[in-house]
């Protein structure tokens, strides 16, 4: 009895430690736009360094979790979480304030087509801080030599393909060192080469520079190679390889279905999944 | 049917209660940091500067034309003379101001409904919101300024375009001596004239510019909603002008004269 006790309060204590490092809290989140509904009470958390990846048909309402997240929208029932701090209750001051610890890719990019590479990059660091020109300067061509494209800063958008495109995007988004990364669709519309090599920006700003990232998308491919493969540095070199089946639990799904959460769980319960949708979703 | 009403009301109620809350967040962004400066001469070199040509044509040919017609109604009485007055008072009053700002919706309006409508449906507002940055106090205060400052100067210039344009005619269709014309010119304005040719520019340039931006930003449905944003824009702006324009120069004819 006494070993019982031990064991349901180290649960507990586990339990608390992991809601103490959660990033991200959806509790009972629903939002509906007329007579569509988009989410039915959708609760998850991600925890500090570790990847979210939700799965789901068009309109499953996966673009619309992240444009929650934000702050761009607003749900009509449940709750919130970022960094501790409830948002679904906040105005767009108080909005401002948590945004500056998540950056987000959006579906094609939505680079500002009226500015150049470097100023893209640099949008957040020249608007709206203080930092003096040379810094913001510095860390933009360092973000573009970490995705590859420092050749390309004085390029304007309409210039670039649409995979350079997707990865100055994530230039961006990273330029500000945010904690939490969510990424929508970023590899849809690229070919198989091109979407490996935003892949792998994904995976190493998530090992390497230790940032939660939350990927929406509906190509399983990128899903799970983004979930089974891990970056390191080497000698001086970025290596991707296979990660450990300890990596790969860091790495969670989540697929949508009518609004609701038909799946949870890592990439091997996925695969091992006997539910008739998820496996003709899989197929 | 009464369904169908029902929706148009809710839809033009929503409209005017969106409206209303872009203007109240303009008048809190325009008196509260952070202020985009670079942004707000940037619009003013588009607005005032870019839509210069198209003034200087509009006041100049009105001025001729006016002095052209007027002319042919007062030589019947013998007054082809006093054709400056006529002339000075229309355009100070009334032509300069409303013809400018109508050119000012047809350009800038429909301008802005389609760069900031594109930037909704390209993500490109979210991602500015994303970023940090109040789309409203980047992109509509520095534009709404601009329209504010920029009419008021343009519908000056088109005022003297518009004289210049009548005096041209007065002297070589009408025979009327440069200095008569000038004269005459000079006679018709009086205080009150002047400072309703100032003011109506200012209202008129405030409520091309919020339209534009609030049609803009409510874009929806991809390249084809920016079509009919811009289109919707125009329409939109060119009729409140003349709403507008006639409820303030009531307004006016009430406090001034």
């Amino acid at each position: 009895m006494a070993a019982l006790n031990s064991q349901h309060r180290s649960v507990l204590a586990n339990e608390r430690r992991h809601e103490d490092e959660a990033v991200v809290v959806f509790e009972n989140v629903s939002l509906a736009f007329d007579d569509k509904v988009i989410l039915r009470s959708v609760s998850f958390s991600l925890f500090s360094g570790h990847t979210k990846i939700i799965l789901g048909g068009s309109g499953a309402g996966k673009s619309t979790i992240l444009k929650l997240m934000l702050g761009l929208w607003r749900p009509d029932g449940g709750a919130i979480w970022v960094n501790g701090q409830r948002i679904d209750e906040m105005g767009e001051t108080e909005l401002i304030k948590v945004r500056a610890s998540l950056g987000m890719v959006f579906q094609e990019g939505a680079l500002f087509d009226s500015l150049t590479v470097r100023e893209n990059v640099g949008y957040k660091l020249y608007e709206e801080t203080d930092l003096p020109l040379d810094v913001v300067h510095q860390r933009v061509e360092e973000v573009l030599g970490f995705v590859g494209l420092g050749e390309y800063i004085d390029k304007m958008p309409s210039e670039l393909s649409g995979g350079q495109r997707r990865r100055v995007a994530i230039a961006r988004a990273m330029a500000a060192k945010p904690q939490i990364l969510l990424y929508d669709e970023p590899t849809t519309g690229l070919d198989p080469i091109t979407s490996t090599t935003v892949d792998n920006e994904i995976i190493k700003l998530r090992d390497l520079e230790e940032v939660s990232s939350i990927i929406v998308t509906h190509n399983l491919r990128d899903a799970f190679y983004v979930a089974t493969h891990a970056a390191e540095r080497r000698a001086g070199r970025i290596v991707i390889e296979p990660a450990s089946a300890e990596k790969s639990d860091e790495a969670e799904f989540i697929m949508l279905r009518d609004g609701l959460i038909a799946f949870e769980g890592s990439a091997e319960e996925l695969r091992r999944s006997n539910d008739p949708y998820l496996t003709e979703f899989l197929s | 049917m009464l369904k169908f009403a029902n929706n148009w009301l809710k839809a033009a109620v929503l409209e005017v209660q969106e409206y209303v809350r872009l203007v109240w967040a303009v008048l809190r962004g325009g008196v509260s940091r952070p202020f985009y400066y670079h942004d707000l001469i940037e619009q003013l070199e588009v607005i005032g500067v870019g839509s210069l040509t198209v003034v200087l044509l509009t006041g100049f040919f009105t001025g001729a034309v006016l002095a052209l017609q007027s002319g042919v109604t007062l030589d019947q009485f013998g007054a082809r003379p006093v054709v400056g007055r006529l002339v000075s008072a229309s355009m100070v009053k009334e032509l300069g101001p409303v013809l400018t700002a109508l050119m000012l919706a047809g350009r800038v309006g429909s301008g802005i409904a389609a760069e900031l409508g594109s930037m909704v449906v390209t993500d490109q507002i979210s991602a500015l919101r994303a970023l940090g940055t109040d789309p409203v106090r980047k992109l509509v205060v520095p534009r709404v300024i601009a329209g504010l400052f920029m009419a008021p100067i343009l519908t000056i210039v088109a005022d003297f375009v518009g004289m210049i344009g009548g005096g041209v005619v007065a002297v070589t269709q009408l025979q009327v001596a440069w200095s008569v014309y000038r004269t005459s010119v000079i006679e018709g304005l009086y205080v009150e004239d002047a400072w309703m040719g100032i003011i109506k520019p200012f209202v008129l340039g405030f409520v091309i510019v919020s339209i534009g931006c609030h049609v803009g930003l409510r874009t929806r449905g991809g390249t084809q909603g920016v079509g009919r944003a811009t289109t919707q824009a125009v329409v939109a702006a060119s009729v409140a002008v003349l709403t507008v324009d006639f409820f303030v120069t009531r307004l006016l004819f009430s406090l001034m004269y």
